[in-house]
């Protein structure tokens, strides 16, 4: 195929991506929203004004940036999931199999609508935020590339999910298990500081740590860990998981029978 | 002529151990409407699957339009277009979303892939459908969806499996028709079928599959030729040394005292006792004599038979 035809392959699926959530958006946007306010609600105007400051700020300001980035997480990750299952499942990914895009610009087509839709609703996510707090912006390039390569590594990471699932329990896993308790635990509620050295220790270990400091750095200015460690870290993370899901789709296990 | 499709000593073992494809070997030539004939389970959809790459081949090799699968196979996909076995649309898309998007998984921009869309649903009957989400559609509709689907990029060679399995017989006609019209235009077409009866009216040779290989690969006239004669084993009283001289006869002596004659289904027996009695020759008793291809057909036949009595609209199977 053509660099041109190329293009205009990721662009349908790209395009088709994004018409997905749109279409269905009382399951894909709402949801998270609604979520996030409750959250904003809870720790920022309920409880937070009893925890007192965290890492120098007030809690809802500490707050925010890492519920904006928990709902960029989840919401890149089960775009992907759930999608190239459903496709998988309805065989209409024998549509894209039989046609000769080549196996990059398909992973490309479905991260990048992942990722479409983790920044939709970050960016709705941080439009509710205002509602509660005004947002200091400390450092907007790292915000926005830090945003960038979450939702990036996170829809490569759905895709990967999806190519071993065989059934709508195998997307519902990874998600339950890994990611919401890596996110919980990394950094978003509270400063790692607080904790004893053996358990700073361990969150060093969590890489959902390192995002979620970047990103909260680029409002706040503060972090717990280097902000430049952060983005080779991902970036890392992301080529290798790149690497394993053209090896996985160059093998077609699970795709082609 | 050039080679539309080019199949050598196709193997393939799914993952569970049982052979799908045993060994085929297959040549379609550019302009054929070429049917692959076989009862269920033979191999039709696992070879039409290894042609547009979502079964995994064990061995061999596949050319399309003299383009090796393996070598190129971004330019053989551009020359293929499949309509397979099962539905396998998204049921919540669009008729159109569904075609334009394919349009443009083959690199086609988009103006263009609006153009087509039109082009081939207005051909099907369905721009009246066209906003319509597919799982709206009838059965047959949801079939023609998926044969202007597999045009949208004008391919070459258009493979269809089991295109009208569960269709009624007004929309099989319909489509049989629309088959023939593209094939004028100078599309190949090769579809899997496991009735005789669509084989028969559509294509002009037939390559019969059983049990993963290839059992006959001829013209859709030998193959009837060879379908109208029987063959029959008679014992003689008397000792014979050599096939006698039969006006209108085939056959071989098969010992001293047995015959093996070929009778075409138009030809008298009587005709062919009283020939016998002018050599002399008084016939004991006689048998009918099957071969594996006759059994196949009786087999063909019969699932004909059963669709005519309850065919149903659409559907997986
Ligand atoms: N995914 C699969 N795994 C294992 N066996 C399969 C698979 N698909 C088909 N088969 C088997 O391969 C044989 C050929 O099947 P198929 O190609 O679908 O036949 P046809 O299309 O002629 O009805 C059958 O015995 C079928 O059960
Ligand atoms: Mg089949």
């Amino acid at each position: 195929m053509k660099a041109r035809q190329q293009w205009v392959a990721f662009v349908t699926i790209l395009t088709r991506e994004v018409r997905r959530f749109m279409r269905i958006w009382l399951q894909t946007l709402l949801p998270p929203a609604i979520t996030i306010v409750l959250y904003f609600v809870i720790f920022g105007t309920l409880i937070g004004p009893r925890i007192g400051a965290m890492a120098g700020h007030t809690y809802i300001d500490f707050v925010v940036p890492g519920l904006i980035m928990m709902s960029v997480i989840t919401n890149s990750y089960s775009n992907v999931v759930s999608s190239f299952y459903g496709n998988k499942f309805q065989g209409s990914i024998e549509e894209i199999l039989v046609s000769p895009v080549p196996n990059y610009v398909i992973l490309l087509g479905f991260v990048f609508g992942g990722v479409a839709r983790g920044i939709a609703v970050g960016a709705i996510v941080t439009l509710l935020s205002l509602l509660f707090t005004s947002l200091q912006l400390h450092h907007l390039a790292v915000i926005l590339g830090m945003v960038l390569l979450t939702a990036i590594l996170f829809s490569i990471a759905g895709l990967i999910n999806a190519i071993f699932a065989e059934s709508f329990d195998d997307i519902s896993i990874i998600p339950t298990f890994v990611l919401t308790p890596l996110t919980y635990l990394g950094g978003v509620f509270y400063s790692i500081d607080m904790l004893p050295e053996f358990w700073q220790a361990v969150s060093r270990a969590n890489p959902i740590l390192y995002m979620v400091n970047a990103f909260r750095y680029g409002f706040l200015g503060t972090s717990d860990i280097p902000v430049s460690g952060a983005f080779l870290m991902v970036s890392a993370f992301i080529a290798l998981s790149y690497v394993y899901a053209i090896h996985l789709l160059a093998r077609g296990r699970r795709l082609r029978r | 002529m050039t080679s539309a499709l080019s199949i050598r000593s196709l193997r393939k073992v799914y993952d569970n151990g049982l052979e799908a494809l045993k060994g085929i070997d297959l040549d379609v030539a550019e302009g054929d409407f070429f049917a692959l004939l076989g009862p269920n389970g033979a191999g039709k959809s696992t070879a039409i699957g290894i042609i547009c790459s979502l079964v995994r081949k064990t061995s061999g090799t596949i050319s399309v339009f003299g383009t090796d699968i393996d070598r190129d196979f971004s330019q053989a996909k551009q020359y293929l277009g499949v309509v397979p076995q099962e539905f396998n649309f998204q049921q919540f898309e669009k008729v159109i979303d569904i075609l334009v998007t394919q349009a443009g998984y083959y690199g086609l921009p988009r103006r263009i892939a609006e153009e087509r869309s039109e082009k081939y649903l207005r051909q099907l009957g369905l721009w009246d459908k066209r906003d319509n989400r597919a799982r709206m559609l009838s059965g047959g509709m949801k079939r023609r969806l998926m044969i202007a689907r597999a045009l949208v990029h004008e391919p070459r060679l258009l493979i269809l499996d089991e295109p009208t399995a569960g269709v009624d017989i007004e929309l099989r006609r319909a489509t049989w028709q629309f088959l023939r019209d593209i094939n004028a235009r100078g599309v190949t077409i090769i579809l899997t079928t496991h009735y005789l009866e669509e084989a028969e009216n559509l294509c002009n040779r037939i390559a019969i599959i059983d049990r993963g290989r290839i059992v006959e690969n001829t013209s859709t006239r030998q193959l009837l030729a060879k379908l109208s004669t029987e063959t029959f084993v008679l014992d003689t009283r008397e000792q014979l040394d050599a096939f006698p001289d039969l006006p209108g006869y085939t056959g071989r002596l098969v010992d001293s005292h047995s015959l093996e004659i070929e009778v075409e289904k138009s030809q008298s027996l009587n005709e062919l006792f009283a020939s016998l009695a002018e050599h002399n020759v008084h016939v004991l008793s006689m048998r009918n004599k099957t071969n594996r291809l006759e059994e196949l057909f009786v087999s063909l036949v019969q699932a004909g038979a059963d669709r005519a009595g309850g065919g149903t609209d659409g559907g997986r199977s």
